[in-house]
């Protein structure tokens, strides 16, 4: 197989079936999720349950000054990163116009020297996250194989696509061909692991914050 | 496209006097004579000359010093038979090497060898024509070089798709390698199958290189190849008397060892992230990089960047047009010349829709699985009384 | 987003006593499950902030008390039988099972480490709510026979005797003529179609008597009609503690049947956290009725009769004084703004622990820790925690507004000999009233007569 096979594989057959497991993985996940339901509650709401859940939604993103002093590695490093990873994945000019042939939307792009950079910066966040899981007692003590998994699979990503961004990999349909593997491996995996609170985090969100917010509470 | 471009220009650069005079076999000098002996009785300077071999040397990433030794051997080279078969192609590659531009070393290199078959170019017809081919193949078995242009349809293909002179280009193709040094694909269609091979692929092509086994096959793929390429590789065989180093699609690393995209000079603009988002923009005025126009630069490997056209006019992404791959396996098939790099080809959103509904379809029925599991469990609710806590006491 | 999948057989006839069994209580669990669960399920990441939030990870640092751990045996259950990922797994005998030796194992974790104050539920990245679902893990531990005996021993105490305590309601009689000839007041009880309904807990009873005396003097000073019931004194629920949804339904509905007879249209609950959010948030679910009446905390009833100006305070307390919010009260049920209005009142010299309000930490008691006897050392240890807070701000004093809390701030501050004595708010008001004879304590007379 040459380079080139290579790369029209995984950017042809591999490309659509790693979309197609990842869409069926992901809906079922989520529609899984919502079919559950919700018993009705009968106790007189002090607020708002739907606001609650939205202002959660995103007040979540915030960190109490607590917490932060608590865990500030946590806190700063995962933000650091997963902030970096969201840019690198949906500023990168070649990102923006797959985007845009799969899903017809588009959005201004970042220049490449900027998400380059962002993406250095990621790399070293989420090394140090790994470090971090390995140290920290109670990371260490939660983690399971599929955290490592999906640590690796998140990493493998970025590293690819830094590489083939840099043309280190030659030839370049390889170089490039890798990260288009990673970003599938990284799709295929993602229903089925923790990944998937990149979509399910919203829903949980949601729901805590109407918890809270039917009892008057923000949380 | 980059055939057009040659052809484009070429009315401008050409000049009919100076046009190579198809090598007949009446033209030829003696078989005996050495390329210099040939390339001064055509008029070329000793100057001009070395100002080629610097540039061969150049090529092929040889210190300057070499040039004398590159003039030293070329001088001394016998005129290698050549024969060339051109099958499922379109002429463009004889085109853009025959009417490159003004009178050229490289042209004169064309006059000097002894091309001894060229459908395009031969002033014979029929059956002076094959029996020119045979004589070549015997006079000199065993060392004359076999130039393709063009794919052909491989040995489990039906052959009438093409034949010459009765022949399938499957029997053609074997019978004069059989006696050949080497083999030289010319051109995108011979070294990777190029648009014949393109999906369907209706004729069952094949590339040459997928056919030949023994033999050294050396590819300069493009569609059509950079004339220069194609003389450089003559060239650095008729210097150094072997095959030059190639890369993984054996093609020559002197010419297909950088990416246009690594010797691109919009490339400044990529690192910048300025980019030109239609063919009229402000960015395509400017001279942005055409990524986002579709431009296979940074994926392509091939001279073009560095020796351009028609004599170092231009080349197609000077000109506003992103590079298309030509040089690149399967570049028909690698996604649309004016989508990105980065667009994968096939229907992207309709994978996604379909497996979502789908997706849908089996969450909601194990959702509502679920969902039964909770509820059933609710049913057979069995009520935690006072009296059975007081049991565990 | 669908209802009513959850339908709890509390009101069903009651079953024939079989017994609890891991079976019985993997059947709690499923009728547990529901969306809000999967999704914080699918969500977590195993990042250990939740942990940064727990006194008993805090103060102990054994990852064994990181809050989403303790759920762990659920999540279990959830990923084999709730995702078709996990059926898959589970089909191919891969993947952990729930067993009755891992549900021992995990008791005391979701006994003994865990107050279901609710912290980690507001600082988790994702926003998983933790404490929702170690309330729904105990209906399983319950119904699985791995609870723990204390709160076992209250739970039977309160359904048989009335009380967790076992209090019985000649004790409070008692306490109720003693109030009456120390104010001069009338205590009423069983009165017809007043406004309030007061409920107390048997810890108040015993150990803070003078919150009766504080409530019988504000309500005669703001003219507020009011009774108790004799049929339903105690507002406390064990059944919410241990989680078993069934024994709370008993419980509440002693309240509701109380509250009915006497057709009023409010029911006060004491200073006590948990009984608050037993009655106001868990009960209508328990019983799966909505009440013909509404239910406030003792603290929401005061601020409003400030609000309306019905309260008349004379003279302020000079020292300097702070304040625990009880988590139930603030945190899960969003009653913070009220008792610092009443602060304002009363207090000069006021400070607020510099965490408070929906994130302040637990005393370290709640959830039932305190009737588990077996997990004494652990709320010594998380109320070091409350004890740092306390230590920042430097008060004279501490007011709260919980009598479990006040008792554990008690306690705890006494074991690290810290001499901070702890005062309930609606005492602090009580002793702050403008004296009878002026023209607030005119409407007294009308429930009198």
């Amino acid at each position: 197989m040459t380079s080139m096979d290579f790369l029209m594989l995984t950017k042809g057959p591999l490309f659509q079936a790693a979309l197609a497991i990842f869409a069926i993985g992901l809906v079922v996940r989520i529609v899984e999720i919502l079919v559950l339901g919700r018993a009705h509650n009968y106790a007189e709401p002090r607020g708002n349950a739907v606001v609650g859940g939205l202002r959660t939604l995103y007040k979540r993103f915030h960190t109490d000054a607590g917490t932060f002093k608590a865990a500030p590695f946590d806190v700063v490093v995962g933000t650091i990163w997963h902030i970096g990873f969201i840019i690198a994945l949906l500023l990168f000019i070649p990102h923006v116009e797959l985007i845009e042939s799969t899903l017809g939307i588009a959005w201004p792009a970042l220049p490449n020297p900027v998400v380059d950079a962002i993406t250095a910066i990621t790399l070293l966040g989420l090394m140090a996250a790994l470090v971090h899981r390995l140290m920290h007692p109670v990371k260490r003590f939660l983690s399971t194989p599929e955290d490592y998994l999906i640590w690796a699979v998140t990493f493998l990503v970025a590293l690819t696509g830094y590489l083939a961004y840099h043309r280190v990999i030659n030839p370049y349909p390889l170089g490039l061909g890798l990260h288009i593997l990673a970003a599938e491996i990284f799709l295929v995996v993602l229903p089925f692991t923790k990944l998937t609170h990149i979509f399910t985090a919203f829903i949980a969100r949601y729901y805590n914050g109407a918890i809270f917010g039917r009892k008057g509470v923000q949380s | 496209m980059v055939k057009s471009s040659a052809t484009d220009t070429a009315p401008g650069s050409s000049n009919e006097t100076t046009h190579p005079t198809p090598s007949a076999p009446e033209h030829r000098g003696p078989d005996t004579m050495t390329l210099g002996e040939s390339l001064r009785r055509n008029g070329v300077s000793r100057r001009g000359f070395l100002k080629f071999c610097a540039a061969t040397a150049s090529m092929m990433a040889l210190p300057p010093s070499m040039a004398l030794a590159i003039a030293e051997a070329l001088e001394q080279a016998r005129r290698p038979s050549v024969i060339w078969l051109s099958f499922q192609e379109c002429t463009g590659c004889t085109e853009a090497l025959t009417r490159s531009f003004s009178p050229t070393v490289e042209n004169l290199i064309l006059d000097t060898i002894s091309l001894d078959y060229h459908h395009t170019l031969q002033a014979a017809a029929g059956d002076a024509a094959e029996h020119a081919r045979e004589q070549a193949m015997h006079a000199n078995a065993g060392s004359y070089l076999v130039v393709v242009d063009g794919s052909l349809p491989g040995p489990k293909a039906n052959p009438g798709y093409s034949t010459i002179a009765g022949i399938s280009n499957y029997d053609m193709l074997m019978d004069t390698v059989k006696g050949a040094a080497a083999v030289v694909a010319v051109g995108t269609c011979a070294t990777f199958g190029g648009l014949p091979k393109a999906d369907p692929n209706p004729s069952g092509a094949v590339a040459v290189q997928d056919l030949i086994k023994g033999k050294p096959v050396i590819n300069v793929s493009g569609c059509p190849p950079m004339p220069m390429v194609i003389t450089g590789v003559l060239a650095q065989y008729l210097t150094f008397g072997k095959l030059p180093e190639l890369d993984e699609y054996n093609r020559p690393l002197a010419f297909f060892g950088q990416s246009i995209h690594d010797r691109c000079y919009r490339r400044p603009f990529y690192d910048k992230g300025l980019f030109a988002e239609s063919f009229d923009d402000e960015g395509a005025k400017k001279g942005w990089c055409l990524y986002r126009l579709g431009c296979k630069g940074p994926m392509t490997y091939n001279a073009c960047a560095t020796m351009k056209w028609n004599g170092g006019t231009s080349w197609p992404v000077e000109s506003g047009a992103p590079c298309l791959g030509c040089s690149e396996p399967n570049f028909w098939d690698a996604g649309g010349f004016y989508e990105a790099l980065s667009v994968p080809p096939g229907k992207s959103g309709d994978t996604l829709l379909a497996a979502g509904v789908a997706g849908a379809a089996v969450g909601a029925g194990v959702g509502l699985m679920a969902r039964g599991k909770a509820k059933s469990a609710a049913k057979s609710h069995q009520t935690v009384t006072v009296d059975e806590l007081e049991q565990q006491l | 987003m669908t209802e009513a999948v959850l339908t709890p057989g509390a009101l069903a006839p009651e079953a024939p006593a079989t017994g609890f069994s891991l079976e019985r209580g993997l059947q709690a669990l499923r009728e547990e499950m529901d969306a809000p669960v999967a999704s914080f399920f699918s969500s977590c990441v195993h990042c250990g902030m939740c942990a940064t939030a727990c006194p008993f990870y805090v103060e102990t640092g054994d990852p064994k008390y990181t809050p989403i751990h303790k759920l762990e045996p659920m999540r279990i259950l959830w990923e084999n039988e709730f995702t078709l990922w996990g059926r898959l797994k589970t089909s191919v005998g891969l993947g952990r099972k729930v067993t009755d030796e891992m549900l021992e194992e995990w008791e005391p974790l979701l006994y003994d480490s865990c107050s279901m104050c609710g912290r980690c539920s507001m600082v988790c990245p994702v926003g998983n709510d933790l404490q929702y679902m170690i309330r729904k893990a105990r209906e399983g531990m319950v119904a699985s026979g791995h609870s723990p005996e204390g709160l076992i021993a209250a739970s039977v105490r309160a359904v048989n005797t009335g009380s967790p305590m076992g209090l019985k309601w000649k004790t409070l009689d008692v306490q109720i003529k003693h109030v009456e000839s120390s104010s001069g007041l009338e205590v009423p009880v069983d009165k017809q179609g007043v406004d309030y309904l007061v409920l107390l807990s048997s810890m108040e009873i015993i150990n803070f008597p003078e919150y009766l005396e504080a409530i019988t003097k504000i309500f005669a000073h703001a003219g507020v009609s009011w009774t108790l019931s004799q049929k339903c004194f105690e507002a406390t629920n064990a059944g919410i503690q241990i989680g078993s949804k069934d024994i709370a339904a008993v419980l509440v509905q002693r309240v509701v049947g109380a509250a009915k007879e006497l057709g009023v249209k409010n029911v006060i609950s004491p200073e006590c956290g948990h009984a608050y959010t037993a009655i106001r948030w868990e009960g209508p679910n328990a019983i799966r009725q909505a009440y013909p009446f509404k239910v406030f905390h003792i603290i929401e009833v005061l601020e409003t009769l400030r609000a309306e100006g019905r309260i008349k305070t004379e003279g302020k307390e000079t020292d300097r004084l702070s304040m625990h919010d009880p988590c139930n009260l603030a945190r899960k049920s969003g009653v913070i703004r009220q008792q610092r209005n009443l602060m304002d009142l009363i207090a000069e010299d006021f400070v607020d622990l510099k965490e408070h309000g929906k994130l302040q930490w637990c005393c370290g008691a709640g959830g039932g820790v305190s009737s588990n006897e077996r997990a004494e050392e652990l709320k010594i240890a998380a109320f070091k925690k409350k004890k740092a807070q306390i230590e920042e701000v430097e008060p004279e004093r501490m007011v709260t507004m919980c009598a479990t809390c006040r008792t554990q701030l008690e306690e705890g501050l006494e074991e690290f000999t810290m001499d901070i004595p702890v005062v309930g708010l609606t005492e602090l008001i009580a002793d702050h009233l403008v004296e009878p004879d002026e023209p607030a304590a005119a409407p007294a007379e009308e429930t009198k007569a």
